[in-house]
Formats: C-alpha cells, structure tokens, sequence
C-alpha cells in the first residue's frame, strides 16, 4: 500500500533516478493518457458487460454520446489536479459526467463514485514510483483534491436530481394548464375523483 | 401514487469499490425490478370502462398482485396466436432474426440507459422466447437451449416494463439486414398486453377522452374555441390584424385538423398562430372542427382497432361538413397513421376531393387516397410558388437546428419540406450531424405515449442521444432554437433541453412561419409570436 510508501524515501540509487525536483504533478502530467484510459476503463466497469463494450469500442461522439462525455468530462477533470480548483473550469465537465449517472440506475453514491476510482487508479499506476521518489505527501494532497471535487461532484449530482423534480412537477403546469386555468375552462370524465394531469 | 423505493445507505468501503456490475447472470434469470422513474402509473379503471377494454381495476405496476384474471396465460397465449394468423410481418420478425447484433447499439433507450434489455434485439428477444416456447417445434422440444422459456408472470412483468421503454421509433429497423422493426413487435406486445388491461394511465386516459370528447385533454367545444380566440388577441397585438376563424363550417373548402397539444400546449400554441396568420393571409377557405379536434391518436399506443375506432372522425367530421380535403398540422403520430394505417382501415376517402392547392394549383398527388396533406408539404408548396412575402431577418435571433420526428421522416418520408420552408424563413439555419437526422434520428425519448411525468428519468436516458446532437449544434454554432414537425416534440424536446441544453428552446416551423411572414396591412412588428421582443425593434421605437 502506498500509505506505507515513507518508508522507501532512503533508497540510494532513487536518487539519481529521481533528483529532488520529483513531483507528483510531473508524474501525473507524463502519464497522463494512460491513467486517464484506466479510469475511464474503471467507470465503463460499473455498467454491464456487454454496455461496457460498446462504451469502450463505439469511437463516434453522436453514436455513444455516454461513452464521450466521460472521456471528455474526466479529461477535464484531471486538469484541475495541477493547481488550485477552479470551479467555474471543472464544473461543466464534472456536469458532463454527472448528469448522465444522476438519471441512470445509479444510487447516488454510484453516481458519484467514479470520482473516488481516480484514487484507486493513481496509486494503482503510480504507487511505486510515488515510494520510491518519496513524495507520498503529495499524494495526499492530491487525494484531498480529489475529495473536494467529489464534494462538487455531489453538489452538482443534487443540482441533476432537482432539477428532474422540478421538471416532473412543473412540467404538466407549464405545457397545459397554465393555459387552461387563466381559461378556466378545464372538464374531464367525470367520474367523481378529482385528477388533472393528461396530455 | 407511485412508493419510491428507498436507496440503500452504501458502507464506507463501498464508495471507492472499483466494480459495481452487477453479477453476471444470464438475461432470461434476471427478474425486473420496477425502479420510480423508469415506468408509468397503471390506467385508471374509468378509462378503461370508457371504451370497453378488458380488466379495469385499480392498479399499479410496482404492486406484486397486477389483479389478472385466472386464466391471464391463456388469454395471452391466444392473443399471440390471433396476431400471428392476422400479421405476416409479425411472424416473420419472430422468426427470421440471426443475432446479428447490428441494431444493438442503434436504440436510443439503449444508448442513454446501458441496459442490455434495451438493445432492441434483447427487447424483442423477451417476445421471441416465449414464442418460441409455444409455437414453434424446437422451442417445444429443447426449451431453453433453443432459447424458449416459459410464459410466467415474471416475463410478463418484464415485457411490460420494456415494452414501455419503446418509443416504436423505428430506429433500429433502418440497421437490421432484414429489414425487422422492432417497433411492430412492441405495438403487438402493447396490444397482447392490454388484453389483460395493463395500460398505462398516460395513454389510456387520453384514449378515453378522445373517445369520448374528440381530444385527448377531454376539451368542450366551448373551450377549444375560446382558445383560439385568445390566440387571435394576441397576434391582433403583434399585427394589429384581426383574424376571424370560422369552427364547424358546412361548405367550407378545406378542414383542418392539428394536434390539441397546438391548441394549449406551451411553444405548441405559437406554432397555431402561425398556422392562422398564414391561412388568414392567404384567404383560405378553411374551417376548423370542435369535434375532430384532435390529430394525434393515442389509440395507437394500445391497439390497432382503438387506433381505427379514433381516427374515424376525422374523415366523419370532413364527409358532415362537406369539405374537399383535409389539411392537417404539425402533428407526428398522427401522418404515421395516415400515411400507413388509413387506407387499410377506411380507404381510400372517396367522398373527398384529391387536395388541390387553391393557390398555387398543385395537385397532391401522394395525397390522393388519403385525401389529407401537411401543412409543410402545402407552405413548401406556396414558397416554390412565390406566393407569401416573407422577411426571414425577423427570425435573426435565432440560431436554428431541425428534428426529424420519428414518425414524419422515418414513417412517411418528409425530410425535404420542413427544411426547405426553414431556410425561406430564417437566416441561420444548421444541421446537426449526419447520424442523428433524416431516416437516422434519434428520438425525443417520450413518443409512443411515454411522455407522462413520472417516467421522467427514463425520457431523460432516452432523449439523451438528441440533446447530445443538439449540444454539439449549441457549442460549435450557438444554435438556440430546435424547430420540428411534432406536437409531442415540442412538449417533449422543451422538457430534455432543459434538462440537458438549458439554452435551446423549441419550436415548430410554423411559428417561425409566423415570424417570418409579411401580412397584408400589418403594423411594423415590434414581437415576435411569443409576444418578447424582436432585437434592435424595440430601441427603433424609442428614439422615435
Ligand atoms: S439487426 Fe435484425 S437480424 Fe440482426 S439482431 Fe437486430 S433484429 Fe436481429
Ligand atoms: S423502435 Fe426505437 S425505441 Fe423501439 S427498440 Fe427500436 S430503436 Fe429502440
């Protein structure tokens, strides 16, 4: 595990390996393309088998839009590791991501969850180097950076589910009745009951 | 109405679990679980008294006791063996499918949602296998290995579920080999189904109040005309032209029938006045009809004999009032059924007239059976002919794409007619890409009677193909307007942008018709037909 990695920043030879300089965003920025594809492998994991495929294989954006917005939105995401969170840059492509898992099968912590996967995958893809250049304190700066952003990821997911509420209430008020009721002229089957909400 | 299932509280260690697939199980073993938002509320008994359907009771798709009669299997089974007598086509789609896979990934309900149950050949497959158990040879004797499983309530459940997550777009049937259309599966799957009254409330109500009223809302008279009316206040303020439509007339030469969504719905009103601007200023000799008040047909979404039963009066309320032909809105559903159903069921219209033109002349010859032409095939038709002034810099504030509704371009071929009247009367028009319009546009998410409230997740996961195209057209051309042919459309489309392209509104063509328009003895328009301004109009006015 890479919380033991404190141990291993003595080791001579890292030295030239590595000189000081090391820093994890150097590392992150090298290897960029290929964490990037593992989480992008590790979020398509959490649909079914078959769907995952299809997310992987289809490259064309207007025939696998779910697959190219996470692409996209996680592209952009990761930018944000290298310096100060600049919310209004990362939220549209949080968003992305986010708007589709708040109206698919998800529970909300599904939803939200492929934020932590970037945890998994970094120390998954750079643990070792991270003990051995003994910059495991970056690390976890890193990993609190990405706790924000699944803060925001949160925020946003709410935002989605609210916003599906609001258009399920509103929606019928707003496409018909508004009209019929400054009309005043609403009838129905009249069976007794009061209902109100046809096309 | 509907319980919502309460979401399990994760553990810790959950949260950063790489893998949350489900375990693999073969797709026949995985009962379905009926998850708010995904489905439809039950039909109301009322409804289904109101036009003698079997079954009404009160029920609820998420209750374990669906109240079926005893003998629910056999009532089932029959059904199935009717159909395959009575349809060719169903027979042949039950049987000729090779698995190919090439109209897998073509569904939009698949592509938004991920559910392996939405590839239209697993959607169909739910069918398929139980056809196989009952009706064919190797089903009978190897079950299972010849992919057959037993007709259980499970199943049944499960068609229901998917068989409303259809929107009968027709989509896939434009990548299969051998031309199968999983939409006519789920329209036979919807009308077995409802052999045992498992309709939706959405549709049946609507059902039951075109029956019984002539519209799907169940509007008076009174109240249609009345509304109308409120139009015409409102395009006398932007024109200072009065306009009197007439309702009911006996002589008149033409009928026109739009959808009701035109007649209340919000943008779909706006798309109405443009239609009366326009007849107005052409002096059309037309009248409206409080009794075929309506050109969408719900029946449709239950059975083929519904389906007949409402769309009779139409053609009842033309032959009573001894018009020539019938002009018909923007409607979607509705030209489906006139172009492909009508004849079979009550052609060819003899009492009427071939549609002629009283402008232009133009015989509409592909009209000639059905006696019923659109209201974009006859404003293509006056725009060739140089017959309306139109300035399309009234419309310059819009940036403006173009749907194919699923039924008009993939049901009955109009793509060329909408975008030619589009480019007379706007300045900015845009495309979106290749594969999502014309005979491969994705659907609204929400035809086919899936447009209720309730289900708004599913719409949403189903609608998302389109809005996605829609973005692209929004980013790289800063579209914001999505004009289309369809009354559910622009219901249905207002909702998904909002949800996904918050900047875009929708439209029908017709209002942008309206816009565009120059009317004899008009004022100097100041706004546009949502009664908001027209950019740069409203300063001219103050420096006067
Ligand atoms: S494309 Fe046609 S033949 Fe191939 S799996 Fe789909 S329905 Fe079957
Ligand atoms: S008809 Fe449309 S909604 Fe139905 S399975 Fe085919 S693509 Fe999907």
């Amino acid at each position: 595990m890479v919380g033991s990695s404190q141990k291993g920043v003595n080791h001579g030879d890292n030295l030239t390996l590595h000189p000081k300089t090391m820093e994890l965003r150097d590392l992150l920025q090298d290897r960029r393309e290929v964490i990037l594809r593992r989480w992008f492998d590790v979020i398509i994991k959490t649909y079914p088998e078959e769907t995952s495929r299809f997310l992987q294989k289809e490259k064309d954006q207007f025939a696998n839009p779910v697959g190219h917005a996470i692409s996209e939105g996680i592209s952009g995401v990761y930018e944000q590791l290298f310096g100060e969170i600049q919310p209004e840059e990362v939220t549209p492509f949080l968003d992305r991501v986010i708007r589709i898992r708040a109206i698919q099968e998800f529970t909300p912590s599904q939803a939200i969850g492929f934020m932590f996967l970037l945890k998994d995958v970094i120390r998954q893809e750079l643990g070792e180097e991270i003990q051995k250049a003994g910059i495991a304190k970056q690390l976890v700066e890193i990993e609190s950076k990405i706790d924000k952003l699944a803060l925001m990821a949160f925020d946003i997911y709410m935002q989605c589910r609210e916003k599906i509420y609001e258009l399920k209430a509103t929606e019928m008020r707003n496409m018909t009745y508004k009209l019929l009721e400054r009309a005043n002229l609403l009838k129905e089957i009249d069976d007794g009951s009061d209902q109100n909400d046809l096309p | 109405m509907a319980k919502p299932k309460s979401t399990k509280t994760p553990k810790p260690d959950e949260l950063s679990k790489i893998d949350y697939r489900p375990p693999e199980k073969q797709w026949m073993e995985v009962p379905v679980e009926f998850k708010p938002g995904t489905y439809c509320y039950g039909a109301r008994p009322k409804y289904l008294e109101e036009v003698g359907f079997p079954n009404p009771r009160e029920w609820q798709p998420y209750e374990d006791d669906w109240k079926l009669p005893d003998n629910w299997k056999d009532i089932v089974l029959e059904g199935i063996d009717d159909r395959l007598k009575k349809y060719r086509s169903f027979r042949l789609f039950m049987d000729i499918c090779v698995r190919c896979g090439a109209c897998a990934d073509k569904c939009h309900f698949y592509i938004g949602s991920g559910d392996p149950k939405n590839m239209p050949v697993l959607r169909a497959e739910l069918m398929r296998s139980v056809y196989r158990k009952y009706f064919t040879a190797s089903g009978k004797l190897l079950g299972k290995k010849a992919g057959a499983r037993e007709l259980t309530m499970d199943v049944f459940k499960e068609w229901w579920y998917y068989f409303y997550q259809c929107t009968e777009c027709r989509r896939c049937s434009v990548f299969c080999p051998y031309g199968i259309d999983t939409a006519e599966i789920t329209i036979m799957a919807r009308e077995i189904i409802n052999l045992l009254g498992c309709n939706t409330d959405w549709i049946a109500g609507p059902v039951a109040n075109c029956y019984h009223k002539g519209n799907h809302l169940g509007l008076e008279p009174h109240t249609i005309q009345s509304n109308i009316e409120m139009m015409c206040d409102d395009i006398e303020e932007i024109t200072g032209i009065r306009i009197e439509p007439t309702f009911n007339r006996k002589g008149a030469e033409i009928l026109f029938v739009t959808p009701s969504g035109d007649l209340f719905g919000i943008p779909g009103v706006y798309t109405c006045m443009g239609y009366l601007m326009l007849f107005h200023e052409l002096g059309l000799d037309y009248t409206w009809s409080t009794y075929a008040s309506e050109g969408g047909n719900f029946g449709f979404f239950t059975s083929n004999e519904m389906a007949k039963r409402l769309h009779y009066k139409i053609y009842a309320e033309a032959k009573r009032l001894g018009v020539k032909w019938i002009l018909g809105g923007e409607c979607g559903h509705m030209w489906r059924l006139i172009h492909q159903y009508l004849d079979t069921w009550w052609g060819p219209a003899d009492f009427l007239e071939v549609p002629k033109s009283p402008i232009t002349g133009t015989v509409f010859e592909h009209a000639k059976s059905t006696k019923m032409v659109h209201v974009v095939e006859f404003t293509a038709d006056l725009i060739r002919h140089g017959k309306i002034k139109l300035d399309p810099s009234r419309n310059d504030h819009l940036r403006v794409t173009f749907h194919d509704s699923c039924n008009t371009s993939r049901g009955m071929g109009i793509f060329e007619e909408p975008r030619y009247v589009l480019k007379h009367v706007v300045n900015h028009f845009y495309e979106m890409p290749e594969n999502t319009i014309r005979e491969k546009t994705f659907c609204c998410g929400s035809g086919s009677g899936l447009n209720a409230s309730e289900n708004m997740e599913l719409r949403m996961r189903g609608g998302f193909p389109r809005a996605n195209a829609v973005k692209y057209v929004n980013e790289k051309y800063g579209v914001n307007m999505l004009a289309n042919i369809c009354a559910i459309d622009r219901a249905a489309l207002t909702t998904l942008m909002q949800y996904w392209v918050p900047e875009v509104e929708v439209c029908g063509v017709h209002e942008l018709v309206g816009n565009a328009l120059v009317m004899t003895g008009e004022k100097e328009r100041t706004m546009d037909l949502r009664l908001e301004d027209l950019p740069g109009k409203e300063e001219e006015e103050e420096d006067v």
